[in-house]
């Protein structure tokens, strides 16, 4: 079948017509219609949750839409599973690598093949992976086991496992995220002149607006499942782009009270931090938080915003700077925690920080357990004083759960959320650091956190908010930074705020605006 | 010299003598054990049980023997026995939430019960037909201990042959690399269309027939008899052992030899008079006797496994999927 479509170069073009696909009571697309006209490489853009795995799942046969059609070439497909959109010549490029690791590069192509032979020639094999290599503008060399290949060399590898197997028609999910931006380009590069070439169509699922504005030929723009617009990338400019992406609907619901900001809690001081594989992942950090204040940090995902909650929580090391709390070098050790109450609620609190199996009453108690009155001569456990505590705080913060001994693992989303809030907010937090606080809840419950976190400021919390979802800044923040690569590069009251200035910077495109803000104040 | 040697006595030489005899002699049942281990885990899974097949494959392979006649008989049966505890591990595992280490831990207890139970009207019967002629590797020597102790049966012949072949197996043909894959990224392996529970399944039982061969070996070939108790500990051993060797089955052969070989050195020590070492501390004396020398092979796998594990480096060449936390 793949041999079919090579010999019928060049690439086709792709076409969704009116795909709609739901789960359970959620729209994750609406009708969505989209062309990818032959040999061209064409942009998915959209925040998180605007739908663009999901279309390319559907496409790819991992989803069944619910109604639709997809149309390759000049003819209706359908699959059923990604197997049929192989046998199409259709491949898709993961974020993650889907390499085996301890096999050599030669292993991996010949075991992506599928129609493996029962014995295996590899002197043959390995002389036509050679030639096969040379018709491609990537050098890998192919008897390197996968694990010592870089980055950048792995996803050349997935790309080429696509030629290899005669793909002609590719997605990419956000290909370049686990690479440096050199290796970035080049892997981008590449691939660019192998749709010029009119050898591939490519689909790029991405929200990096440089590599659209530089690579990309065309871009369509989803939102909230829905179509948000389309159109040739020569046309557009980041803050057109920015404005389909984000929306103009915000709109600011918790009741605050209208208090001086008091004094200075929480102050960063040129702060640096690598990430797991050595390079920069903070850089050079300054802010202050107040009493009374909450700052919001907006950025796009994978700016380095879950860096800095890790290295605020302990969890990270910070290579250079310091942060202060109080005035007082703060470190995040337990005792440093209890002194200067910093408190902290991060993404996916049962994963970051619940222990499942463990119940209410114990994971409410993890702040404190080791204090009177939870513990008799800071040994002994008592266990009456802990569940009474955890009685309180179900009442005081509407946890719903059976009962006090429940494992937490067992509550729902929200309860999770409200029971690991209470615990945070409880003891007369002074500094709160809340990342995502409302991801993947409901309204109501997205509702009462907001208020709760709003009342931690109102008693003159200073309250650090990390958070992807800008209407949720907007929402709450008295000030806003944006973080882009690490940095913060812009800054402004709430009151103040244009939504697509902060597009712009979020999308890396702020620089011209910066100076232009200077020149305004 | 020469004379001293004609009779049949080589002094102090006769300790690694009998340690390379007895590696000869003993190590298959680890070589057989250690390869099929190498087989399970290299797709991604871990059978503790092999001590039970081993001890199972052992009692049925004696049991039929002796009730037909034939030494043949006896190992297709353990070969086969041993092959139906490795499905039976490898269908636990596949349920969801299933552990295999745990499956593994209680499929070990059970076999060896099991073996106890069926092998009782076995334990004192007549003498079972010898299995195939030994083999002497010891031609070249007229020195009769020389020759004694190099005499080799056909079954570890077989067990060293299975070692380049299964080397080659798993680099140049279909069934090692997608074993392999399984074993490294199930994910990729699912994603190409394999089944990942039905390859492991095929590397547990293939795990559990040579586990099974191998217990054979130890009432045919090397005890000429069933009992209770028979081997406690090897079929363990040689799964430790497939940590020590790397996943590599030439390395498996290699250790196998040392952990059988190592099993010599009491008997070997003593046959040469050498009872007890005593070390002078100065406030107290030790005395080092024969139940310190039979320790040798247990503080060998000890200090291989301390040896080779580290707390901060992950294991050169282990299977991926043996690295993914899978207790939840």
């Amino acid at each position: 079948m793949s041999d079919a479509i090579a010999a019928a170069n060049p690439a086709p073009g792709l076409e969704t017509i009116s795909i709609r696909k739901t789960f359970g009571s959620l729209v994750a697309l609406d009708g969505i219609s989209m062309k990818v006209r032959p040999g061209t490489l064409h942009a998915l853009l959209g925040g998180n949750g605007a739908g663009k795995s999901t279309l390319v799942k559907c496409i790819m046969g991992y989803y069944r839409p619910d109604s639709g059609d997809i149309i390759l070439g000049n003819k209706q497909i359908k699959t059923y599973k990604p197997r049929d959109a192989q046998a199409l010549g259709i491949g898709m490029v993961y974020q993650h690598f889907t390499l085996v690791p301890n096999m050599t590069v030669a292993e991996n192509l010949v075991l992506s093949r599928g129609n493996v032979p029962m014995r295996i020639d590899w002197k043959k094999e390995k002389a036509d992976l050679r030639a096969f290599m040379r018709t491609t503008p990537f050098f890998i060399p192919i008897d390197s086991p996968v694990r010592m290949l870089a980055a950048g060399q792995k996803q050349k590898l997935e790309i080429c496992k696509q030629l290899y197997l005669r793909n002609r028609v590719l997605f990419l999910d956000e290909p370049t995220s686990v690479l440096t931006p050199q290796e970035a380009d080049e892997v981008l590069t590449m691939i660019k002149a192998l749709t010029l070439k009119k050898e591939l169509t490519v689909l790029m699922i991405t929200h990096k607006f440089r590599e659209v504005m530089k690579f990309a030929d065309e871009v369509t723009v989803l939102r909230n499942g829905k179509f948000a617009g389309t159109g040739l990338v020569k046309d557009l400019t980041p803050t057109q782009m920015s404005a389909m992406m984000i929306g103009s609907e915000t709109t600011r619901t918790a009741a605050r009270g209208a208090k001086p900001r008091g004094e200075l809690l929480l102050h960063l001081d040129g702060l640096h931090a690598l990430d797991d594989i050595g390079l920069k992942a903070l850089e050079d950090l300054h802010l202050n938080v107040h009493a009374g204040e909450i700052v919001g940090i907006a950025g796009v995902s994978g700016n380095g915003q879950n860096k800095l909650v890790e290295v605020l929580a302990g969890q990270r090391p910070a290579s250079a700077g310091r942060i202060n709390v109080h005035g007082e070098r703060f470190g995040a050790t337990r005792a440093e925690i209890r002194r200067h109450k910093v408190n902290c609620l991060p993404e996916e609190p049962l994963k970051n920080t619940c222990v499942g199996q463990m119940s209410v009453a114990e994971n409410m108690a993890l702040r404190n357990f080791d204090a009177r009155p939870h513990s008799r001569l800071g040994f002994f456990l008592n266990a009456g004083a802990i569940k009474r505590s955890a009685r309180d705080l179900i009442a005081r913060y509407r946890v719903k759960t059976p009962s006090t001994d429940t494992p937490i693992r067992d509550l729902s989303g929200g309860n999770v959320q409200r029971a690991v809030l209470a615990r945070e907010l409880s003891d007369g937090v002074e500094v709160l650091i809340a990342a995502n606080p409302c991801f993947g809840l409901d309204f109501a419950a997205t509702a009462e956190i907001r208020a709760q976190i709003i009342e931690a400021r109102n008693r003159g919390a200073a309250v650090l908010l990390i958070s992807e979802d800008l209407d949720e800044v907007f929402e709450l923040a008295d000030r806003i930074v944006v973080m882009f690569h690490g940095k913060f590069v812009y800054e402004t009251p709430a009151a103040e705020a244009d939504i697509g200035i902060i597009g712009r910077h979020m999308a890396g495109h702020g620089e011209a605006d910066v100076k232009h803000e200077v020149v305004k104040t | 010299m020469t004379s001293f040697l004609a009779e049949g006595s080589l002094g102090f030489w006769s300790v690694p003598l009998a340690m390379v005899g007895q590696a000869l002699r003993v190590s298959a049942p680890y070589l057989y054990v250690s390869l099929g281990e190498t087989l399970t885990e290299k797709s991604g899974r871990v059978n503790l049980g092999l001590q039970g097949t081993l001890i199972m494959g052992a009692m049925a392979g004696y049991a039929v023997s002796s009730r037909s006649g034939s030494a043949l008989a006896g190992v297709l049966a353990a070969g086969v026995v041993g092959g139906l505890l490795g499905i039976l591990h490898a269908f636990l595992c596949a349920r969801p939430k299933v552990n295999d280490i745990a499956v593994g831990i209680a499929l070990m207890i059970f076999g060896v019960g099991l073996a106890s139970f069926l092998g009782r009207p076995y334990i004192k019967p007549e003498r079972v037909p010898a299995m195939s002629p030994d083999i002497s590797l010891g031609f070249w020597s007229a020195n009769e201990t020389v020759r004694a102790n190099l005499q080799v049966n056909l079954m570890f012949v077989v067990g060293v042959a299975l070692v380049p072949l299964i080397a080659w197996g798993l680099k140049n043909t279909r069934w090692g690399l997608i074993l392999r894959s399984v074993g490294e990224n199930a994910d990729t392996a699912r994603a190409m269309g394999y089944s990942i529970n039905g390859v492991r399944l095929l590397a547990t039982m293939a795990g559990g027939v040579l586990a099974g061969l191998g217990g054979a070996f130890l009432t045919l070939a090397m005890q000429g008899g069933w009992k209770d108790g028979l081997a406690p500990g090897t079929g363990l051993m040689a799964v430790a052992l497939v940590i020590f060797a790397r996943w590599k089955p030439l390395n498996c052969l290699w250790a196998a030899l040392l952990f059988g070989g190592a099993g010599a050195i009491a008997p070997a020590l003593q046959s040469v008079g050498l009872n007890e070492v005593k070390i002078n501390l100065g406030f107290t004396q030790l005395r080092w006797g024969r139940y310190v020398f039979e320790m040798i092979p247990y503080l060998l796998t000890l200090g291989i496994m301390i040896f080779t594990s580290s707390g901060s480096r992950q294991m050169a060449g282990i299977p991926d999927e043996l690295t993914r936390a899978r207790w939840l």
